[in-house]
């Protein structure tokens, strides 16, 4: 009984991605893009903490936020559908008998506000009656009046919508001069301006501004009956339109495809894609088998995020989320052992919501805490989970890490990934001279098709672009390779690290979580890196 | 109060034609209202209530087209919702794929609405929490589920005069059982119209029971094998094969119903001639919507008969250029069954895995639709690598049809399978 409408995304073949979409579309964002004034924030913040507190509770918070998002998208040369909605409401989540309740509201009002924080204090007194574990907060200090706002050049919001399709119509014209059939793009907006308030005296102002371009260029053999497509190697970004601005600085010429950093050219981009789609199609059929793996962070973003994000969000590992997404292998024994070898010892994985440009930097996270980073597992061996202020004391912490997230004022706030990154390699190496010194490999590029169990064992991966490495040297590309492995055993396999050079984000613009479901964005960071001995099928099936 | 009879839909939608100065209008409304429960560790996690309206208006001038969102309905907020969408539709590019609002249509009568699902409390969900924690702790398990209710109307009209209304009511239940040791999982769906029909406890002690049958299980050598999948199970992967029915893909070249040298496969043997999937909104286990959101009729499809790919889906637009009927995208999907009970199916095999959930199905290639998948609270689990395509190929036997949701949440009746040469790639430790 979701009261948000789903949106089906592009027009190509199976898997097409649904995105969510919610609030009501508007014509443009005049109004929208100018905050409401601080003042009267503050004041309709007060109305719900005040008569929370009147009714008893114990601890409450609020945010009013407002959301908008822009979705548009195009097949070939025809821009199908711009979509512009805006969201604003306020939720008031409180504590009372030591239970959490929630309610949210579009009348943001004072009246409104205070009604929805008395309904939130009559839910949580409900619920206290099946109440067997009383929720213990970590202390945070209130923080008075603080802002943040995502460090745009640009805002996307601001730039016209014609300017946007001449984009999406300039990638498509390049993919089918190139020789494509089909070229569906789109281009993704978010803007988060939230305001939080809190009885631990926190009055916290945010705007969060976050940009995915992407595309799909397909051809088709009509002889042949095949078709293959190559997806767009942009990553979503915690930036604004100067994403798209093709500076130099962002270009990677890596040792045989075209990838990005902190600047993305779309129009290249579908360049390549149009003739590496071809190449891939006539590429030659993997032999199923072992393999040193060369995953570039276009693609290994992925595999972290499967494989170590989750199985690392504490409530997960706890069994709070069993009956959707499930639990995890890395259960806490494991962790107070202070050394199970999640990874080789050239293997640093560490949690942040700071890092600049990525999808979860924010100054202070939903519940009011301030951001940072901290390690989740160093040097092979896991040290620590994600968790926030209901959970750290689990670890026998007192501060909790900072990564509470809501995707709506509607929604109820709780754990969520923050970015999960690989620390680059400290020794100098770059990606060709890893290469150099595989004898019997594959390079891979981007990403496609993922699963993994829900204790995140098992699991299988495949990408964009394969090249078979033989003896050092690239020789030619592959098709229908998938890898597969089990996540203790591929982390451990990771050989050497490119350094700090290399390093690049890639991310998700729509991960899912929790009952009822909520989206949020993470990008994960890593360079070029190596895995050896991996199980290599080979994917291709007749009819 | 969000709920709307036939009658006030169509006294405000009218109003909002009214405000119309557009060459052509069409408005939609929903609201919905329900709630839910969440459970976990054999306590209850959160709870919470929704109700909400909105109404939709998309405005045209030429082959330009705007839609804005309103879910404020006084006479200002009617007004300016309308404009907006004029607003947005003079600014917005051309499409060539547009098309013109829809004439009136004759609707079937169907009844997806019980009283009993409208009128659930929070009380009533509690008790479910209740009667699922007890099931679990009185076998020494870990109970983790989800209980939701509600009731949704959606109403559409056009300024061709075009006008749908249809309410319906849904409750979905899922719970995951642990055992105490952590090495058996079991899991149960429940999903109707009518929450008469629902026992929180009966459903829970099945979970319980599985969670019960799978600890310490035997981990077999990954290959190919005789399956039989339970209803839940096979859902996952016949939605897969269902929702890739799309013509203008098939007519493109790029979907596994292409043909080498052009054409598709409609009308050809796609898979064994005990397969027939079709849709209907009328059936009795599975009543749905009589009309599609671009206000298209639905009656009865048949998709794939005795084997044979009889019908694909288009949108207007594709059925207009290719010069045939708009068959839409369905609201339901059925599968025929055989008389058989699953437990017949079983005691026939002299060897094979029963499947009781499939689980992260996750494409992998398009061409042959092949998906990549796990079991879940199984025999040791195992990773799959099998296209539903091959899958109906090897068929073997069919028990009767069950209503389940599969992976996707797409309402079918699905009946237990038994199939040859399912094929597991992999091992998983997970349990």
């Amino acid at each position: 009984m979701e009261r948000r409408e789903f949106l089906q995304v592009s027009g190509a073949a199976a898997g097409a991605l649904v995105v969510p979409v919610w609030g009501r579309p508007v014509r443009d964002f005049t109004g929208a893009l100018t905050p409401i004034p601080t003042a009267d924030r503050k004041r309709l913040a007060d109305a719900a903490l005040n008569a929370a507190r009147g009714r008893g509770a114990t601890y409450a918070d609020v945010r009013i936020g407002r959301y908008l998002n822009q979705f548009i998208q195009s097949r070939e040369t025809k821009i199908q559908n711009v979509t512009n909605t805006e969201s604003y409401g306020a939720g008031v989540r409180v504590l009372a008998d030591g239970t959490w309740g929630f309610a949210a509201t579009n009348d943001v009002t004072e009246d409104g506000v205070a009604a929805a924080a008395t309904r939130a204090v009559a839910i949580a007194r409900a619920n206290a009656r099946l109440q067997t574990e009383p929720v213990r907060l970590a202390p945070q200090r209130g923080y008075g009046e603080v802002s943040w706002r995502t460090p745009i050049e640009k805002s996307a919001f601001e730039v016209p919508i014609s300017e946007k399709a001449d984009l999406l119509l300039a990638v498509a014209n390049e993919g089918l001069k190139a020789g494509a059939n089909f070229v569906n793009a789109g281009l993704f907006l978010v803007n988060e301006q939230k305001y939080f308030a809190s009885t631990d005296g926190s009055y916290i102002d945010q705007d969060v501004h976050r940009i995915w371009p992407n595309f799909g260029i397909t051809v088709v053999n009509q002889e042949t009956g095949k078709f293959e497509t190559r997806n767009s190697l942009s990553a979503p970004m915690g930036m604004g339109w100067e994403y798209l601005a093709a500076r130099p600085a962002g270009r990677v010429a890596g040792p045989t495809a075209v990838t990005y950093g902190v600047s993305y050219d779309m129009v290249e981009d579908a360049r390549n894609a149009a003739r590496e789609v071809k190449e891939k199609m006539a590429a030659k059929s993997v032999e199923a088998g072992k393999y040193d793996l060369v995953l570039d962070p276009s693609h290994l973003w992925l595999t972290i995020h499967e494989s170590v994000g989750h199985p690392l969000e504490l409530d997960r590992v706890l069994g709070y989320e069993a009956n959707y997404a499930g639990t995890s292998f890395a259960t806490m024994d494991k962790w107070r052992s202070k050394s199970f070898q999640y990874g080789s010892p050239q293997v640093t994985l560490f949690a942040d919501k700071v890092q600049p440009g990525s999808l979860g930097a924010v100054g202070y996270d939903d519940e009011g805490v301030g951001t940072k980073r901290w390690d989740l597992v160093k040097d092979g061996i896991l040290v620590n989970y994600q968790a926030i202020r209901d959970q750290v004391h689990m670890l026998g912490e007192t501060a909790s890490h900072g990564c509470c997230y809501a995707d709506n004022w509607s929604s109820i706030q709780f754990q969520r990934m923050p970015n999960v990154s690989l620390e680059p390699g400290t020794a100098p190496l770059a990606p060709a001279e890893m290469i150099a010194g595989v004898e019997k490999g594959i390079y891979i590029v981007g990403d496609s098709s993922y699963s993994i169990d829900q204790q995140r064992y098992n699991f299988q991966f495949t990408g964009q672009l394969f090249f078979e490495i033989q003896d050092g040297k690239i020789t030619g590309m592959l098709r229908d390779v998938a890898y597969q492995s089990n996540t203790q055993e591929f982390w451990n396999s990771c050989a050497q690290i490119c350094d700090r050079r290399d390093y690049r984000l890639g991310g998700s613009f729509f991960d899912g979580k929790g009952q009822p479901g909520q989206i949020s964005a993470v990008s994960h960071g890593s360079a070029t890196a190596r895995f050896n001995g991996v199980n290599v099928i080979n994917t291709a099936r007749r009819l | 109060m969000s709920a709307f009879t036939a009658d006030e839909a169509r006294a405000l939608l009218t109003r909002v034609m009214g405000l119309s100065r557009a060459e052509a209008c069409e408005a939609n409304l929903f609201a919905n209202a329900g709630g839910n429960i969440r459970y976990a560790r054999n306590t209850v996690t959160t709870a919470g209530a929704t109700t909400d309206r909105t109404m939709v208006v998309q405005s045209n001038f030429g082959k330009r087209s705007g839609t804005a969102t309103i879910n404020e309905f006084d006479d200002a907020a009617l007004e300016r919702v309308v404009r907006r969408s004029e607003e947005l539709a003079r600014l917005a590019p051309d499409d060539p794929e547009f098309m013109e609002p829809l004439a009136p249509q004759q609707y079937v009568a169907t009844e997806g609405w019980v009283d009993t699902t409208a009128t659930v409390t929070p009380e009533y969900r509690a008790r479910v929490a209740e009667a699922s924690i007890a099931a679990a702790k009185a076998r020494d398990c870990t109970a983790a589920g989800f209980f939701n209710d509600g009731a949704a109307w959606q109403a559409m009209m056009n300024s061709k005069g075009l006008f749908a209304y249809y309410r319906n009511t849904n409750m979905n239940f899922t719970v995951t059982m642990r055992t105490a040791d952590g090495t058996g999982s079991g899991y149960a769906l429940r999903d109707f119209n009518d929450v008469a029909k629902f026992d929180a406890a009966a459903a829970s002690r099945v979970a319980v029971e599985k969670a019960a049958a799978s600890r310490e299980a035997r981990a077999i050598e990954p290959g190919k094998y005789t399956v039989i999948l339970e209803p839940e199970a096979a859902a996952g992967l016949i939605q897969f094969l269902m929702f890739n029915f799309a013509a203008r893909n098939a007519d493109e070249g790029r979907s596994f119903l292409a043909k080498a040298g052009g054409g598709t496969r409609v009308g050809e043997k796609l898979v064994d001639e005990r397969v027939t999937v079709y849709s209907d909104p009328q059936n009795p286990d599975l009543p749905s919507s009589p009309w599609g959101g671009d206000g298209r009729a639905m009656r009865r499809r048949n998709w794939i008969e005795n084997g044979v790919v009889r019908q694909l889906y288009y949108s207007r637009y594709w059925a207009a250029k290719q010069g045939v009927e708009a068959v839409p995208l369905p609201n339901n999907l059925i599968m025929a069954g055989g008389e058989a009970s699953i437990e017949q199916l079983i005691r026939d095999t002299p060897r094979g895995v029963l499947l009781t959930r499939t689980w992260y199905i996750r494409p992998v290639d398009p061409q042959t639709l092949l998906l990549t998948g796990l079991t879940r609270d199984a025999v040791k689990n195992l990773r799959f690598n099998e296209s539903p395509v091959i899958m109906l190929n090897n068929l073997d036997a069919l028990a009767r049809a069950e209503r389940v949701n599969g992976e996707f949440g797409f309402p079918c009746l699905i009946p237990a399978m038994r199939v040859r040469d399912f094929t597991f790639t992999s091992l998983s430790d997970a349990v």
